[in-house]
């Protein structure tokens, strides 16, 4: 039966099965390498969360390295209660697990949103960030016998998400490190975000825990003091975004810190 | 650059003077990046360092021979009016595979390369061969032919990679073999000698540059390639 290839059926036909085959495959593929690739994933986090307490690990000793240093895993509400605990093993599966909590997906879904549609009303973006269903993850860090709480944050650039891990000390107001990373930032620019001689900037620095504003992440060139850090040149939009994202969750681990140290102090 | 072999026998080997033509041209006389200057943005991007440049060679290989076999395998089934669309639906798959298998069992690697796989779907080397070779002609031919494209990308890629990073690293490192140290530590000016890397050579202008060097090489040396007045 000779099929005429430039009738409009043919036409139709092919392409409805080339999509159900390759849509098929493609799927296969995913789901078949799924597994590996959130474990690789966890690894990286494991490798940033050390880093922020400048501990280097690979992805090899990812692991031992994570459970030797990170000694508890809290997730606290946007005022600062505590929702979850826990120690010891992973388990991928466990939701309630805050090392499972993926702050890019909450950032990207929920978060972003609500700092998108209250821009000019900051009283309106807390209330609405407040009512938000969001758990914020820390990870309390033990080395040469201090104790550490990294914090993730997340937040926009000028082209897509920055993120980073930030490393406070147990008085909850001084940095003692940072790591920053982008997705697309622009090379040369923005993207010098991750390098070492901007993230080595936070060392010592305090929050501004009085103040509205905590943290700055200033135009570069600017004076700086205690409570602000000098951005990047060329980087401006950038520097902006981490102040931003600092600015927004910081608080958040700083009053569920105050909160515990306060029951501390009352026993 | 054209193939002048007259027809002879009606069923060629595989490895006949005009197949073996197939893999030989593209390193060469009709070298997809040096000669038909096609790919070009990824051979700036992507050769830094010598690692990132095999394996971005190897995923261009793998799609460009999985995209010429299984077009010239179809070449017969697709309606001409949606080849174009075809073509692409291929090539996407085959990159999206290929960046779920590197984020699988690479994912370093894969995060170097970041958005630089996604763009092969993008690199015309790939689309150009797809249909100006494999629409018309045998899945054989078509094989040789994405090996030798994909090997004349891949030389241009590593060459360029190599001056690369030796310039602008100073070391080369690459899996298995480690670090190679080309210039001696007590060189650098930081141990108080006279050497220091050249960062504008890890720049993207710098690889444009060593692109255009070695298309001057070539053409000094290969006369087919000068055109005439």
């Amino acid at each position: 039966m000779a099929v005429n290839k430039n009738s409009n059926g043919y036409t139709f036909l092919f392409s409805i099965l080339m999509v159900v085959i390759v849509g098929t495959a493609l799927a296969y593929t995913s789901l078949s390498l799924k597994p590996l690739q959130k474990a690789n994933e966890a690894d990286k986090k494991m490798v940033n969360i050390l880093g922020a307490i400048g501990v280097t690990a690979s992805r090899d000793n990812a692991k031992e390295e994570f459970s030797k240093y990170v000694t508890e895993r809290i997730s606290v509400t946007f005022d600062g209660k505590e929702v979850n605990k826990t120690s010891g093993e992973i388990d991928a599966n466990d939701k309630t697990d805050p090392f499972n909590i993926n702050v890019k997906k909450d950032y990207r879904g929920i978060i972003g949103k609500i700092i998108k549609s209250t821009k000019r009303e900051p009283e309106l973006q807390e209330e609405e960030l407040m009512k938000a269903d969001v758990t914020y993850p820390l990870y309390v860090c033990v080395k040469n016998d201090s104790t550490f709480y990294v914090a993730p944050v997340v937040g926009t650039g000028l082209w897509g998400p920055i993120w980073g891990y930030v490393a406070l000390m147990d008085d909850a107001e001084t940095f003692y490190g940072a790591t920053f990373d982008h997705k697309t930032e622009t090379p040369g620019l923005g993207a010098e975000i991750r390098e070492e001689f901007f993230t080595e900037k936070f060392a010592g620095k305090t929050l501004n825990n009085d103040a509205d504003v905590v943290f700055e992440v200033k135009k570069s060139g600017s004076v700086t003091d205690e409570h602000s850090v000098d951005g990047i040149t060329g980087g401006t939009i950038t520097s902006k975004g981490v102040g931003e994202m600092l600015n927004r969750t910081l608080p958040v681990y700083v009053k569920y810190l105050e909160q515990t140290s306060n029951q501390k102090a009352q026993l | 650059m054209s193939t002048e072999v007259k027809e002879i026998k009606k069923s060629e080997s595989l490895f006949s003077k005009k197949n073996r033509r197939l893999l030989s041209d593209p390193l060469n006389d009709s070298n997809p990046i040096t000669v038909q200057v096609l790919g070009i943005c990824s051979a700036l991007a992507i050769t830094v360092q010598v690692q990132q440049a095999v394996i971005m060679s190897a995923a261009v290989l793998f799609v460009m021979i999985g995209g010429n076999v299984i077009v010239s395998l179809l070449r017969n089934l697709i309606p001409d009016r949606i080849r174009i669309i075809v073509q692409l639906v291929i090539i996407a798959a085959l990159v999206i595979i290929v960046n779920e298998v590197l984020k699988a069992f690479l994912p370093d690697i894969s995060e170097k390369l970041s958005v630089f796989v996604g763009l092969i779907i993008t690199n015309c080397i790939i689309m150009g061969r797809l249909e100006a070779f494999a629409l018309g002609n045998k899945p054989g031919p078509s094989f040789l032919d994405a090996i030798g494209n994909g090997l004349g990308y891949a030389w241009i890629l590593l060459a360029v990679a190599f001056v690369r990073e030796i310039f602008g690293s100073g070391a080369f490192s690459f899996p298995g073999i480690g670090q190679l140290k080309f210039i001696p530590d007590s060189w650098f000016i930081a141990n108080g000698g006279f050497y220091e890397n050249n960062n504008l050579m890890i720049l993207p202008p710098m690889a444009l540059v060593v692109v255009g060097i070695i298309i001057w090489v070539q053409r000094s040396r290969n006369t087919k390639l000068i055109e005439e007045n």
